[in-house]
């Protein structure tokens, strides 16, 4: 378990029509680690990470997870496994509160019946203070208490994609997948968010896959790195040897260019 | 059950055998509250007494001896307290660290006071003292309260959870049970305690020793002139190192059952504050002129005619207030009005505050301009001014309820002797006053004035027997023709505008008046948004002109109501916030003018040459991480109208 990969995607395809959004692309990534997966847009980064969550169907190849098969399951399922996910274009319902989605989120962990929910006692009781309780502890892992009664679509777009990963995290999940978590922010904020990322893995030993534009960033945080461009891996291995590698560069600015 | 009530037998008791005492009458009354993961979580005496007994003994396990010194270096949290009590029921000696304070102020003070055991709250602070531990030859623990990030320290000897901390003082309970209260047996209420670092405006910060009688002394003498209740609510935000704050925080609650609070976080104090609906609330002038923005800014946002209704309601709050400020009776016709006023907008607006159950507010650290003095007893809350040195254990003088006036500082506490030397200086007796100056006797010898301490502050004792404070001794300034004002009136007078964060007043020996002025980043930001004005950093918003047009108007108002003498010739805005890591300002938010002199000395000088109208600046800041920034920009120097040169003066400074 520990030397085999978590995530193993093996030649994997996906095609919309004639268009190739994925070509025969493999990576696997380790636990407990920070994997990126860069490249240019349009290059199938999203895609990736929409066939590993279950909103598309490889059209060819295989996504194991934990020995289990994610291609052909269903998105609920997949995250049942473990798998969570933070979205680019932030998920969240904005007229509840930061509390309100958290709780939210944790409901695959209630199993009263309707019943039961009427009435706040015994069972209900227990699994909504217990659930409560979680929630608080990802508020404060995420420093969200001022906000914790925030409707979310009064904040600033900083701290509603810091609710959009809180929320991920509410999951529990074992594999974190996040989609350009600091698309838009400036440097305070996303160092900031780099922070959190680094306490995720340092004190939650979630698994991080990380699609990431600033390059600044990925190359000090990961641990791997896998660069896709045209839907097909070019690239993959620990930053510094990506960072030189010719078709890398080549891919992003198109020219020879110290990085 | 029986309930111990303050009275001047517990000034013989040290701090330590005070808890015990009140954790034996009322083992299961509240003694602190704190907001943790959403909920409130409340400890009584009873368990805070074990707690302190479990640190105490652990520190004991470490070998910390009597004379010994524990640091603390935190925000609040419950564990200062028990801390400082576990360390003092050792005979050894507490002493405070702001939270803020920059890694080098840490340095420094555990260097001065050769600090044993560090209590560090969390990785922040633990990096503080980490980074210099090889300069720090006394160290030998540094505990913190929050395991978050510390996993991987622990494998060095030198780091201990708090949890860690209260379990090697079981196994020590254990082995001899009455351990504990044979050290707590052992303390004397002249013991040192407590030390407390003076917030220096001037200099390097020195630490006054203070015992326990210090504290309680004064503590009770507070509760004889406003009496607490037990099981009143307080809510602790402001710096635990601050003295005013200890008294507040540890000595009234040991002495009265007041009932501690502690917010969840630096952000939502002012929210945890309206959970809470303290009885007694203490605030430096930063709290109170930060609320005053608050509201300004929400009605400035409100309907045409909520905000006529609240200009109306609030005008008759103040006439009201000239009343009962006085503990005069309202003549009937304002009295009905005051009580509409009070249905209608008072006290919805003093509940959404948390204010609503405020029996006394008080002020203390530097002074609160008079100006907001009246805005908050027009709102009906009793918002008092307090006055003393870090020296004297913070507070020596109270107003008293129905005397009060915004330009005095009140009268002395019972057991508290004043006088006024040949030079005005204020000189103040009394059992709050320190044991010295922590390794700097000769420094206190020249503090010290035939038994009485020497304020460093010029005033005067009015008809009424209250103290007036004009200004610090050497602050007070004389124009070059000799004219006396004090700087710190017209700072104030300019800091109510809702539009002015800070100000920094000159002119001693100078032919006229000038400031430095820091803009308001929230307020300005947002009448800037509101004229379709872009900007992008603080230094772009305050050089806009029409920014400077807007804050040119606010001198021209303050002008007006100025002697000849004070009124503002000229003036800049600043394009940096004035900032306590920068050493601008204290950890209390007291401005340096000498030091904010030299730093801008450039611009200091440009104020007083009639040549310049704007001077070149070129600055370097530095980010909270260590990179640094180049700024190049003009800063333009502003005339109001209304000022006069050379124009002699009849009456003197005003108080």
């Amino acid at each position: 378990m520990a030397t085999s990969a978590q995530l193993d995607v093996k030649n994997l395809s996906l095609s919309f029509g004639g268009l190739n959004a994925l070509s025969n692309v493999s990576l696997s990534v380790e636990p407990g680690l920070i994997t990126s997966v860069i490249g240019p847009n349009g290059a199938g980064k999203t895609s990736l990470l929409n066939c590993i969550s279950g909103f598309y169907r490889a059209t060819e190849g295989s996504i194991q997870f934990e020995g289990k098969e994610l291609v052909g399951a269903s998105p609920h399922q997949i995250s049942k496994l473990g798998v969570a996910r933070a979205f680019q274009n932030i998920e969240l319902f904005s007229g509840l509160s930061v509390l309100d989605n958290l709780m939210l989120a944790r409901h695959t962990h209630l199993d009263y019946s309707f019943w039961q929910s009427l009435v706040f006692y015994g069972r209900t009781q227990r699994q909504e203070i217990d659930n409560r309780a979680f929630v608080e502890g990802i508020i404060d892992f995420m420093e969200l208490e001022p906000y914790r009664k925030a409707v979310v679509g009064e904040l600033a777009y900083g701290i509603r994609k810091r609710v959009e990963m809180a929320r991920a995290l509410t999951l529990d999940p074992k594999l974190l997948l996040l989609d350009e978590p600091m698309a838009g922010m400036n440097l305070g904020e996303k160092e900031d968010i780099v922070r959190f990322i680094m306490d995720i893995k340092a004190e939650r030993d979630t698994t991080i896959v990380l699609i990431e534009h600033d390059l600044g960033v990925v190359m000090d945080i990961s641990d791997h790195v896998y660069v896709l461009d045209f839907g097909q891996r070019i690239a993959g291995g620990p930053p510094q040897e990506v960072a030189k590698d010719p078709a890398v560069i080549e891919a992003y600015v198109g020219d020879e260019v110290t990085v | 059950m029986s309930r111990l009530t303050p009275n001047e037998a517990l000034l013989e008791l040290t701090l330590p055998q005070l808890l015990l005492k009140r954790a034996r009458a009322a083992p299961n009354a509240v003694a602190l509250r704190q907001k943790d993961l959403g909920i409130w979580r409340e400890l009584s005496w009873g368990e805070v007494a074990e707690q302190v007994r479990y640190a105490a003994l652990g520190l004991l396990s470490l070998g910390v001896a009597p004379g010994d010194k524990v640091a603390v270096l935190a925000d609040n949290i419950p564990e200062w307290p028990m801390m400082e009590l576990a360390a003092q029921a050792l005979g050894a000696v507490s002493i405070g660290v702001y939270a803020s304070s920059v890694r080098d102020e840490v340095k420094y003070l555990l260097e001065y006071s050769e600090a044993v055991v560090v209590l560090a709250e969390d990785q922040e602070q633990v990096d503080k003292v980490v980074d210099v531990r090889d300069e720090l030859p006394h160290l030998k623990k540094i505990i913190f309260e929050d395991p978050r990030g510390m996993r991987s320290y622990l494998e060095d000897n030198l780091f201990l959870s708090w949890e860690g901390l209260l379990e090697l003082g079981q196994t020590l309970s254990k082995k001899e049970p009455e351990l504990f209260e044979q050290h707590v047996a052992q303390g004397q209420p002249d013991d040192v305690c407590h030390l407390s670092a003076t917030s220096g405006t001037t200099g390097r910060p020195k630490a006054a020793m203070l015992s326990h009688r210090n504290y309680l002394s004064m503590g009770y003498a507070l509760h004889q002139v406003d009496p607490i209740a037990e099981g009143d609510d307080y809510v602790s935000f402001l710096p635990f190192a601050w003295i005013v704050e200890q008294v507040f925080g540890l000595a009234v609650p040991l002495l009265t059952g007041m009932v501690v609070n502690f917010p969840e976080s630096g952000e939502t104090a002012m929210e945890d504050l309206k959970e809470i609906g303290p009885h007694m609330m203490l605030g430096a002038p930063r709290v109170w002129e930060g609320v005053q923005s608050q509201i300004w800014v929400k009605m400035d946002e409100a309907y045409p005619v909520n905000r006529w209704i609240y200009k109306r309601l609030m005008e008759v709050g103040r006439r009201a207030a000239e009343y009962r400020m006085r503990g005069k009776p309202l003549p009937l016709g304002l009295n009905l009005a005051y009580r509409f006023a009070h249905f209608a907008l008072f006290r919805p607006l003093k509940d959404q505050l948390g204010f609503l159950r405020l029996k006394r507010a008080y002020t203390g650290g530097a002074a609160l301009g008079p100006d907001s003095f009246k805005f908050f007893q027009g709102m009906g809350m009793n918002l008092k001014q307090v006055y003393g040195q870090t020296e004297t254990s913070g507070l020596a003088y109270v107003q008293r309820d129905g005397e009060i006036n915004p330009d005095t500082v009140g009268k002395p506490l019972p057991g508290v002797e004043v006088s006024i030397s040949e030079a005005g200086e204020v000189l103040t007796k009394c059992d709050g006053v320190c044991h010295g100056y922590y390794k700097r006797e000769d420094e206190f010898e020249e503090e010290l004035s035939e038994g009485y301490f020497r304020s460093g502050d010029a005033g005067y004792l009015n008809d009424g027997g209250d103290l007036v404070i004009i200004d610090r001794v050497g602050d007070v300034m004389h124009t070059q023709e000799g004219q006396m004002f004090s700087p710190q009136f017209i700072e104030n007078k300019l800091k109510f505008s809702p539009f002015i964060k800070e100000a920094v007043v000159y002119g001693d020996a100078k032919p006229y008046v000038t400031a430095m002025i820091n803009i308001d980043p929230l307020t300005v930001g947002k009448w800037a948004e509101d004229r379709g004005i872009s900007y992008t950093t603080y230094a772009d918003l305050s050089q806009n002109e029409e920014v400077s047009k807007l804050i040119l108007s606010e001198v021209e108002a303050v002008n007006k109501d100025l002697q000849a003498a004070e009124k503002l010739e000229r003036f800049v805005l600043l394009y940096k916030l004035l900032d306590a890591d920068d050493e601008e300002l204290t950890r209390t938010g007291k401005v340096r003018r000498g030091f904010v002199g030299n730093r801008y000395d450039d611009i200091l000088n440009a104020l007083y040459d009639r040549n310049f109208d704007k001077v070149h600046v070129r600055a370097e800041f530095k980010y909270q991480d260590g990179q640094t920034a180049n700024l190049e920009t003009d800063v333009r120097v502003l005339e109001p109208r209304g000022a006069k040169t050379n124009e002699t003066v009849t009456s003197g400074g005003k108080a």
